[in-house]
């Protein structure tokens, strides 16, 4: 998990300084925010002069699904004092939650299982910043990487990323919807057409998720099955 | 970018992500999270990256451009299709840049 980080930390911090992002701004995105996709997602958006309120929602939208980790990893931390929980709220990320929900279930004493997920937290941490920085110095030691086309590595990082999902029919739906809004709208200001976009694939997936079920007769969610709750949230970060 | 503008922007983006994390965790023992909410964000990530690479693979200068000369069009069919036969996203993204840099050198 921490090597399949490495190379989209220095992709990152590599984009972030070549689209003209200062280095501390860059350091910073992943010393205090530390979510993956919506750091590359800012990066595309203020290189491209978003207005800050379309930025703030994007992020909101694009990280709620912390918000299903902290629910679900809450029996496990409803014990412990704040001291431990605040920290461990800031630290959970795709792939903190992937590799602690597991192994939570085997841990019995009283902060075992706190001090296990305190630890993956912290070497996920440290290695997403390692790496960032790695990723800024490659930027700041080649100038003018942009025009050698890094923008497009955004395009091949982001495809990569969401291109194995699609097997799953209601998530290829998704995305159809949303890229064919993303392109009718993308003359809107401030890059407001991404919200839109956003909105009308996760309603469209929704939607192709609720017939597909009803075809098969309420058997359950046949035609979700390649989105099982692990692989759908997780990425490779 | 000013620097004013770059620190809004993170404090913004600082607040809201540690907000979502502490919601459940330190916040929510008496709080359910909604089943609806659950099955949509299903769908939030390939929505929103579909949503940025499309636009720009297809209209990289603004307008549309499906001719020889984008580039980025086959550079993201080629890292897509790689990732999605193989699952391997580091192998889709450096066959992506193959492809887009032979097709840059080529035509």
């Amino acid at each position: 998990m921490m090597v399949g980080a490495a190379p989209f930390g220095v992709i990152f911090g590599t984009l972030a300084v070549g689209s003209g992002i200062p280095m501390w701004a860059t350091v910073a995105l992943s010393v205090f925010v530390f979510a993956g996709s919506s750091q590359f997602i800012a990066v595309s958006m203020l290189s491209g002069g978003v207005a800050l309120p379309v930025l703030w929602l994007t992020t909101f939208v694009v990280n709620l699904r912390h918000a299903l980790y902290s629910a679900t990893l809450l029996p496990y931390a409803r014990h412990l004092p704040a001291r431990w929980r605040w920290p461990l709220a800031f630290f959970l990320t795709d792939e903190t939650f992937a590799v602690v929900e597991n192994q939570l279930r085997h841990y019995t004493g009283e902060l075992d299982g706190a001090r296990y997920w305190m630890g993956s937290s912290l070497a996920m941490y440290l290695n997403w910043l390692i790496w960032t920085v790695v990723g800024v110095a490659v930027g700041q030691s080649v100038p003018g990487l942009a025009t050698l086309g890094l923008d497009f590595a955004m395009v091949a990082t982001f495809a990569a990323i969401v291109a194995p999902q699609l097997r799953s029919r209601p998530v290829l739906v998704a995305a159809l919807v949303a890229g064919l809004v993303a392109m009718l709208a993308r003359e809107l200001p401030f890059k407001s057409g991404l919200l839109l976009a956003a909105a009308a694939g996760v309603a469209a997936g929704v939607m192709a998720e609720t017939l597909a079920n009803q075809n098969n007769g309420n058997s359950g969610d046949a035609d979700t099955a390649g989105i099982d709750d692990s692989a759908s949230f997780k990425e490779p970060f | 970018m000013t620097t004013t503008y770059l620190f809004l922007a993170l404090a913004g983006m600082v607040l809201v992500t540690f907000g979502i994390r502490l919601s459940f965790l330190v916040f929510g023992h008496r709080m359910h999270f909604p089943v609806w909410l659950e099955r949509a964000l299903r769908y939030v990530p390939a929505a929103v990256l579909t949503a940025l690479i499309v636009p720009m693979a297809l209209a990289p200068q603004g307008a549309v451009d499906v001719s020889l000369h984008n580039a980025y069009l086959p550079g993201a069919i080629v890292a897509a299709a790689v990732a999605f036969f193989s699952g391997h996203p580091l192998a889709a993204i450096i066959s992506g840049f193959v492809a887009y840099g032979a097709w840059r050198f080529l035509l």
